[in-house]
């Protein structure tokens, strides 16, 4: 491919490129995300291409393998376009059926069509389905639709519009387009986007670094690995239009080395944006000059921190370290630079192609736009989903989400990553935005929101963050590194029944002493998952210590399994306990030897008839 | 680790060729390629990174050890990585782990004495909505359950290794 001198080839080029894939031009689109990957996705991908080509229909039919849907639990994902038709759950053995059917035939099928858990309507349309139907889509707006590998798909959509819009305007009037959209930094903190870009570009210096952070350490959340592995073009551009608003000529991508599709896919984006021109020297004839690097991360969660990230990419031990000065001042290799989340780069382009007005017309009055969550754990639509700033909790959970499996009642929404807060059902009507979160005790973080129900305990929750958290902490100060390794004995104690009435009150003490004095973010955060469970469920710590009771029966000391007259006898749970503890003769009430009983439940998941208690 | 592990001394070189010298900003990307090749970072790797790179030993192996992601002792044939993100522990991930973990005699991050299993904890893979996710031999395996994970490591330690 030729390289693109100025705008008007770009438009030239876009224009030829539209003529080759116009927009009613049929085509099938089969997700491709880590979720449906997993359940065969590219088994039905490759099953299309076989079947397009024997029913010789490969030249009617555009086939493409595209970025993460969003719609995970119900994967794998097949769209069909122009209808925008949804397929969920296909099985390669569909394929042929659904060619000679619906493609040929013009038959919906109504098999492979959601349905409505609770009304038990099917929907034929993606944008009818309540998951998708209540969503704002921008930044995950083309996932669905392009080819991730291929440029010229992105351009079709419109692509690099944003860069060339701001390429055509004085970089301060970028800078000062961002800010008058209100865009606030998905990446937790929540800081104005516009505010950083203008403190970088006025600091003095001959070299600027532009970064951005797909180091997406939040257990439970895949937001940024899907807007890079299903449209990193996006990501691109906005760190594009980023650099020539702030005078950077040097970018980077500090990627989590768990993700290796979503480098893969950066990789051969930044290859094809150099062989376009779009980056490189004097990019679309307008003497802006940049290119990106990808780094890979090591694995160490602490990495997200801003001067930890610099730490790593100048080849040394992530350790943050104080701060000021800020990066925006000093930071890779002592330059000033900006570092923006995935989200907030794909974001950019967006608000240039659109308009800061049009923006900051969606969401709230101190949040502004849209913002990607990734709802997971005991919720009914596991997936990604994109919503207004402000949209309510329940919205989320109980529309969107479609509820708690399994008839279960709901306990607690958890968001903010590791460090966040658990609100509990009462807080279900609270806003989703910024400020809202943290007046309540939690946070937006980076947009995990993981949903608990009433088998989940509280304190096992608390713990698991803080195994996390003094696990990751990375040794450099004494409160986070030795305190979090205390508050996580105090908590183990708890879920233990080694507890006593003082603990609660050590907890709370060393808690409010960890946040005071650690350096960094990871450490005077990593007590909210403590602080956020007592406040709203402190009778279950109570329980715990002064009943000795897991109310949710999840604590192993404080529970114990037992065989109740259910019992047929079928030696199923017996065969299958790791300890051989389960004695009972065929057809005979079997009895779990409670002394030699490591607690693994797997007698009750494998009971089929419901004979195994568990108290 | 005892003995020295044995390494081709020109996929080495190889390796190391393709990052510029002297530029100690490169040495994390240095180690990942290293471990590429290698499967892990043998001793004799640090020491010419270090070299290549203009740091001292002390140095490289400081940021060796402070990632996760890097192995300073040879892993096994089979690699079970047990997710322990959130949305997994949420639906029962440390049962899982606990399985492995008897199943293989070893504990989490540890490989068994004959070299064909590692069993590994990852803090998250992004595959929430196939939680619990068990990744074996880079193979996702979704919805795990202990039973179901015992026989998929029995049906792996059945077969005969590869080497």
């Amino acid at each position: 491919m030729a390289r693109i001198a100025n705008a008007a080839a770009l438009a030239a080029y876009r224009k030829q490129q539209r003529a080759l894939r116009p927009a009613e031009r049929k085509a099938i689109a089969v997700c491709a995300g880590t979720g449906c990957k997993a359940f065969g996705g590219l088994e039905v991908f490759e099953a299309f291409r076989a079947a397009l080509d024997a029913h010789g229909l490969a030249k009617t039919w555009d086939l493409r393998a595209t970025g993460c849907h969003g719609f995970c639990e119900r994967g794998p994902l097949v769209l069909f376009f122009p209808e925008g038709r949804l397929y969920q759950r296909v099985k390669p053995e569909d394929v042929e059926e659904i060619v000679t059917r619906t493609l040929l035939g013009g038959e919906v099928l109504e098999r492979l069509l959601y349905q409505d858990p609770v009304t038990g309507a099917r929907h034929e349309k993606e944008h009818d389905i309540p998951f998708y139907r209540h969503q704002r889509r921008l930044v995950l707006a083309q996932n669905g639709q392009i080819d991730p590998t291929s440029l010229d798909d992105y351009l079709v959509l419109g692509g690099y519009g944003g860069l060339v819009k701001a390429l055509g305007m004085d970089p301060a009037a970028v800078v000062a387009e961002v800010k008058r959209a209100g865009l606030r930094g998905r990446g937790g903190a929540g800081f104005p986007t516009g505010v950083k870009w203008e403190i970088c570009r006025a600091a003095q210096a001959d070299q600027r670094y532009v970064i951005c952070n797909a180091d997406e350490g939040d257990p439970g959340a895949f937001m940024d690995r899907s807007v890079i592995e299903g449209n990193p073009h996006l990501v691109l551009e906005g760190m594009l239009i980023g650099a020539y608003a702030i005078g950077a000529s040097q970018g980077h991508v500090y990627i989590r080395q768990e993700y290796p599709l979503a480098v893969e896919r950066l990789e051969l984006a930044l290859a094809q944006a150099r062989a376009l021109g779009l980056l490189g020297q004097d990019i679309l004839g307008s003497g802006f000059s940049f290119d990106v690097h990808v780094s890979r991360g090591g694995g160490a969660f602490v990495c997200g921190e801003e001067s930890a990230m610099i730490a790593s990419l100048e080849g040394r031990r992530g350790v943050p370290r104080r701060r000021p000065p800020y990066p925006a001042a000093q930071g890779l290799h002592g330059k000033p630079t900006n570092i923006n989340n995935v989200e907030t780069w794909a974001t950019v382009p967006i608000i240039l192609e659109k308009g800061a007005d049009w923006f900051a017309a969606i969401g709230t009055a101190g949040s502004k736009g849209t913002k990607i969550f990734s709802l997971v754990g005991k919720v009914n639509n596991t997936g990604l989903v994109e919503v207004p700033m402000g949209i309510t909790l329940r919205e989320i959970v109980e529309v969107i989400g479609g509820g708690i499996p399994g008839g279960k009642a709901f306990k607690a929404v958890q968001t903010g990553g590791p460090s966040g807060g658990c609100l509990p059902a009462e807080k279900l009507d609270v806003a989703v935005d910024f400020d809202s979160l943290v007046r309540e005790g939690a946070m937006m973080g980076s947009g995990g929101m993981i949903v608990m129900d009433e088998d989940t305990c509280m304190v096992d929750v608390a713990r698991y963050f803080l195994g996390f958290l003094k696990f990751e902490s990375c040794g450099n100060c004494t409160s986070c590194r030795d305190g979090l390794e205390q508050l996580h004995a105090l908590v183990t104690d708890i879920a233990e029944g080694r507890a006593t009435s003082g603990t609660l009150d050590l907890l709370e003490e060393l808690a409010e002493t960890i946040r005071a004095t650690s350096l960094c973010a990871l450490g005077t955060t990593a007590v909210n998952p403590v602080q956020s469970t007592l406040r709203y469920f402190r009778h279950e710590y109570e329980a715990h210590i002064r009943d000795g009771r897991c109310p949710a029966k999840v604590c192993k000391a404080l529970i114990h399994f037992s065989i109740n007259d259910k019992c047929t006898g079928c030696t199923l749970c017996a065969k299958n306990c790791p300890q051989k503890c389960i004695t009972g003769e065929r057809k005979a009430l079997h009895v779990i030897d409670q002394a030699r009983c490591i607690k693994c439940g797997i007698c009750r998941d494998v009971c089929k008839f419901a004979a195994v208690d568990v108290q | 680790m005892s003995a020295q592990a044995v390494i081709d001394p020109a996929e080495l070189d190889e390796v190391l060729a393709r990052h510029p010298q002297g530029q100690p900003a490169g040495l994390v990307n240095l180690l990942h390629d290293l471990q590429a090749a290698f499967r892990y970072l043998p001793e004799q790797a640090l020491e010419r990174a270090a070299e290549h790179l203009g740091l001292s030993s002390a140095e490289v192996y400081g940021v060796a050890t402070f990632y996760e992601g890097f192995h300073l002792k040879p892993r096994g044939e089979h690699i079970c990585t047990v997710c322990m993100g959130t949305a997994c522990h949420v639906r029962g991930a440390a049962r899982l782990l606990e399985q492995a973990e008897r199943d293989l005699a070893v504990r989490a991050g540890q490989t068994t004495p004959d070299l064909r299993f590692t069993l590994e904890q990852v803090n998250c893979v992004g595959a929430c909505a196939l939680g619990p996710l068990v990744i074996l031999d880079g193979k996702y395996h979704g919805s795990m359950a202990p039973d179901r994970l015992s026989r998929l490591l029995g049906k792996l330690s059945d077969k005969k290794g590869s080497k």
